[in-house]
């Protein structure tokens, strides 16, 4: 088998070696992915969208559908996620630590219970004095790594940035939260109904910007048709429509990663991970 | 030997990647365990994400955002100016879909692994043709 997927493998990039002989040069300015449409794109997005940046223009306005259905995927990833593996048994083995002394409660019984409090606390099976150094970096770092992520889903039109990537840089810092302090303290601050509603507001609100364009008498997702609402501003519509739909994308995609570490690491119980 | 060399600088970079494609492919077949194949699967996405970005370069290009696009801009914009965008559109959304798939298929993963406390291919064949 190995060495019939070795043949398969050099066969294949063989074939495909030699047909790179055919595609353009590196860096070739008249290759054919860069003369027909692109041209168009970048001589005429900023009359016709009032956006800078070309990659946010073509996402979330010329390529509005492909976005919204995208978006949709990341929501169903996380779905699949949720009912692939959630699971509401609740998990025989509880321990608890005695905080004052460190003493170490194994409870066998999955009938008796303790409230953790100012004298016990919950913790993991294979628990690992958590290091101060590592929390104390977290604790400074994460607040930053949030600003930092808000700012590039906000100047995504302007600037590089996006919907997409700010919501992955927001969805990370809740991810070394759950990595620097354990799992149950990330979904004390982040519940699981407060993931999965955001999830769903963010794909509801690209949508709904959709369907709005389509009351205010336009096409589904025609952004223009928004300036009677913002009556202050109507020269950057199409902007702030992107805007509004870069926000949808950044909520959506943010719960989507959290769900999906949360699920994956506490193989669905969400009581102890990495 | 000239031409050689024109050659290998205008197409070093396409053969790089199909090299990397066929490496994710070669783990994707010849692997055993079904979190490598995820590994090779991933590989292979990459490859075809930097194939995609690397075709969206021009020679003498800056990256697409319009310089003083912000506000009123009455400056001619020269396409040979600012690299494709449409690959980095096409390529974002590639992205996303495979970290959606990874996780899925992680999630799959972990299912297996539950019920047959292996991810090894030929002894979860031994499992199932034994029930």
């Amino acid at each position: 088998m190995k060495f019939l997927g070795l043949v398969i493998v050099c066969l294949t990039g063989g074939l495909l070696l030699y047909g790179t002989m055919d595609l353009p040069n590196w860096g070739d300015p008249a290759s054919p992915a860069s003369t027909h449409l692109s041209d168009y794109y970048i001589e005429h997005i900023v009359e016709e969208t009032q956006v800078p940046n070309l990659v946010t223009a073509v996402l979330a306005d010329y390529r509005g559908y492909d976005t919204m259905f995208e978006t949709a995927v990341v929501f169903c990833a996380g779905l699949a996620c949720f009912l692939l593996l959630r699971d509401f048994r609740p998990g025989k083995d509880r321990y608890y630590r005695h905080i004052p002394t460190g003493v170490m409660l194994h409870f066998k019984n999955p009938d008796t219970r303790m409230i953790p409090g100012n004298e016990f606390e919950h913790m993991d099976k294979d628990w690992v004095p958590s290091d101060i150094i590592i929390k104390t970096v977290c604790r400074i770092l994460i607040p930053f790594i949030q600003i930092y992520a808000l700012y590039v889903v906000a100047h995504g039109d302007f600037s590089p940035g996006g919907g997409f990537q700010g919501g992955v840089i927001f969805g990370s810092s809740l991810i070394l939260m759950a990595i620097s302090y354990n799992l149950k303290t990330l979904l004390k601050r982040v519940t699981e109904k407060f993931l999965s509603m955001f999830a769903a507001t963010g794909v509801l609100i690209y949508v709904g910007l959709g369907v709005l364009a389509m009351i205010m008498g336009g096409q589904f997702l025609d952004y223009g048709m928004l300036a009677p609402l913002v009556p202050w501003d109507p020269g950057h519509i199409r902007a702030l429509g992107m805007l509004g739909v870069e926000i949808g994308v950044g909520i959506a995609v943010m719960s989507v990663m959290v769900i999906i570490y949360v699920n994956i690491v506490s193989e669905g119980r969400h009581d102890e991970g990495l | 030997m000239n031409e050689f060399l024109a050659l290998i600088v205008a197409k070093y970079n396409f053969w790089l990647y199909i090299i990397l494609m066929m490496i994710g492919l070669y783990a994707m077949i010849a692997k055993n365990n079904l979190m490598k194949k995820l590994v090779g699967m991933n590989i292979f996405q990459t490859a075809i994400i930097l194939f995609y970005v690397s075709i969206g370069y021009k020679h003498g290009a800056t990256l697409p955002i319009i310089q003083g696009g912000h506000g009123t801009h009455d400056a001619v914009i020269h396409a040979a100016d600012y690299i494709n965008p449409l690959p980095h559109v096409l390529m974002l959304t590639a992205i996303v879909v495979s970290v959606a798939t990874f996780g899925v298929a992680m999630a799959l993963c972990v299912k297996i692994y539950q019920r047959y406390q292996t991810l090894e291919e030929d002894e979860l064949r031994i499992r199932l043709s034994e029930k």
